[in-house]
């Protein structure tokens, strides 16, 4: 395609009738100076987030004391302490998360690709595109008004994970379907005509067949995930000190982390706002791009 | 793969039916699976019931008018509150971020389909995609602390210059609606490229080469076959992003300063959308009532984004109905 294209742009036209005329071709070129142009814009923020989150918070990440040490007795005005409290929530709260969500955004889409037919099917999809669509915000509203409200339960970690499984069911499912899709017919009528029943046709040649695709649609849910501060906000109060239980207690994490040092105006709280927003980066990114290179790995490409 | 060559239950019972049968394995698997579907049914219609059965009461203690006073008092000695600034404020900074960000991402997605080398537009189709990966967090750290000096010029020349307006009228404030559409912008790009390149990416070759042999430019080539066979596509690309930046929480947060003073209809007054509104009183939800109010205004917001967002699928159905 792209050869055909280009043949258009220096054109070497055999009669002159064939030849643009001046106004068009000035237009081509514009359009093309544009197109360009907007390519560089729309990489200048990406660029230059990533400089100023490197540049203000990379000095902290080389101490090992902010992978090991957690803020617990650190004040504003004093340098120290790490962020691990908040990097070890993070990393349980997504955790607990994708073991709730990952069954049933994958099961949903065996049901959408395999089982599905007809009105159900067609508004199961319908639900997933507005679970895709909802605000971070309303998911943590919604479980605050089951969670807090209704059951009188207290704020912790479990109930951020309940946020943000609603977050991450529509990326597993739709990532899920689309590689399901994926896997030829062929297979699955092999599999069949050797007298295969259809479960285990589908656990064990289309979910197989699919897996790595699978895996990626996880991790860009988890990094989806990771990053989101409103639940944290309403139903995760954030802890300096190190906190596993999902129960009891306030556990701390990388968004709310950042969001309470930001609160503070003394240079050291500073600091450590954009070196846990480095790490909270270099974790999302870490599984966007493993992500990335698994999809690679794909038995079935499109 | 032990399955295919060694025995299967079928072995047994060579009469048995070949695919989804009436035996065990099959009833619990698909039952796994539909009742997988029917619980994500069952999640969106409880997100909308407990948020209005915890909003109901609220507004029946409101002393105000929801929709028209713009007043906000929750405490317990009473509710009043309305919705038209935050209402006002989450529509103007996503209309306006979608205005800015819907020509780029247009004009991106012509480049990674239309004009890049084939060979470098998955890699450059990436790079944009990367942009999503940054937590909205750090989008409001960036923008309040880094990007907010560099836009304070043109705000302050904009409302030198077109201050009658109304629109973009003075007194410029620390952290804008305008600064927050930007930073918005920037963060429902990467939807709106993706989707519109997905279908500039369809378009027939057959249009595309049709075109160029009767000597069209590229751009002629564009303006002709890719545009007119994309534009539903990236009308409902755009509805997808509107609904993000109408639900953006954090950003909008950190970056636009909450107005003390009397409501301004200024892009360059501060201000709360209602999700920052819900965000930043998160800590003083209270009592059962007091949450009751912020609930009903992420009611609001969940309706808002519904309607936007369903809005955005008929299209996508419609065009598929054409192209198929």
């Amino acid at each position: 395609m792209s050869t055909l294209t280009q043949d258009t742009v220096s054109p070497a036209p055999a009669s002159p009738i064939d030849k643009p005329s001046s106004m068009r071709v000035v237009k081509d070129r514009v359009a093309t100076v544009a197109v360009y142009a907007a390519f560089v814009l729309a990489l200048i923020p990406l660029v230059w987030i990533l400089y100023t989150v490197i540049d203000r918070g990379a000095n902290l990440l080389f101490d090992s004391t902010w992978w090991t040490n957690s803020q617990r007795g650190m004040i504003a005005r004093r340098e120290g302490g790490g962020a691990y409290h908040a990097i070890i929530g993070t990393l349980l709260q997504a955790a607990v998360t994708a073991i709730i969500a990952v069954p049933i955004g994958v099961f949903t889409a065996i049901y959408l690709v395999e089982y599905g037919r007809g009105k159900l099917a067609r508004a199961v999809s319908f639900m997933v595109d507005i679970l895709t669509g909802i605000p971070s915000i309303v998911a943590a509203l919604f479980v605050y008004a089951l969670w807090v409200t209704t059951f009188h339960f207290e704020r912790v970690a479990f109930a951020v994970c309940l946020a943000l499984v609603l977050l991450m069911i529509p990326v597993v499912v739709r990532s899920t379907e689309e590689m399901l899709k994926l896997v030829p017919n062929e297979l699955r009528e092999a599999s069949y005509a050797l007298g295969v029943p259809k479960w285990k046709t589908i656990f064990k040649i289309v979910l197989p067949t699919a897996f790595s695709g699978i895996v990626t649609g996880v991790l860009l849910g988890l990094a989806r995930v990771m990053g989101e501060t409103a639940p944290l906000l309403i139903l995760g109060p954030y802890a300096k000190s190190i906190n596993t239980d999902m129960f009891s207690g306030f556990m701390g994490a990388l968004p709310t982390m950042i969001n309470q040092e930001r609160s503070e105006a003394y240079g050291p709280a500073v600091n450590r706002v954009w070196a846990a927003a480095l790490t909270l980066i270099l974790l999302v990114m870490l599984l966007n791009i493993a992500g990335r290179v698994i999809a690679r790995t794909n038995k079935v490409s499109r | 793969m032990s399955t295919i060559t060694g025995h299967s239950e079928l072995d047994a019972e060579p009469s048995g039916d070949k695919a989804s049968t009436g035996r065990r394995g099959d009833r619990i698997f698909g039952g796994l699976a539909t009742g997988s579907g029917v619980f994500v049914i069952l999640l969106v219609l409880a997100v909308a019931g407990f948020l209005l059965s915890q909003a109901v009461p609220a507004l029946m203690d409101n002393k105000a008018s929801f929709l028209f006073d713009r007043i906000w008092t929750v405490n317990d000695s009473g509710l009043a509150f309305g919705i038209p600034d935050l209402l006002y404020v989450t529509v103007i900074s996503a209309l306006v971020a979608m205005i800015i960000a819907v020509p780029v991402a247009v004009l991106v997605a012509l480049f990674l389909t239309q004009y890049a080398p084939a060979r470098l537009a998955a890699p450059f189709g990436y790079l944009v995609d990367l942009l999503a990966a940054v937590p909205s967090i750090v989008y409001g750290l960036w923008g309040f602390y880094v990007f907010r000096s560099y836009v304070e010029p043109l705000q302050d020349w904009m409302a030198k210059t077109l201050g009658w307006t109304g629109l973009f009228g003075g007194p410029v404030s620390l952290g804008t609606v305008f600064l927050a559409s930007i930073v918005l912008a920037i963060m429902i790009l990467p939807i709106v490229t993706a989707i519109s390149r997905e279908v500039f990416a369809q378009t027939p070759t057959t249009h595309k080469e049709g075109a160029l042999a009767l000597g069209a430019t590229r751009w002629e080539m564009i303006r002709t076959a890719v545009l007119p066979f994309g534009t539903p596509g990236v009308i409902s690309a755009a509805m997808l992003g509107l609904g993000r930046a109408l639900g953006e929480t954090v950003a909008v947060m950190i970056i636009v300063s909450t107005n003390p003073g009397p409501f301004r209809f200024s892009l360059f007054s501060g201000g709360e959308t209602f999700a920052s509104k819900i965000a930043n009183n998160s800590s003083e939800f209270g009592t059962a009532s007091r949450a009751g109010a912020y609930i009903a205004a992420g009611l609001v917001l969940f309706i808002l984004t519904f309607l936007v967002n369903a809005a955005a699928r008929i299209i996508i159905e419609r065009r598929k109905a054409f192209s198929e």
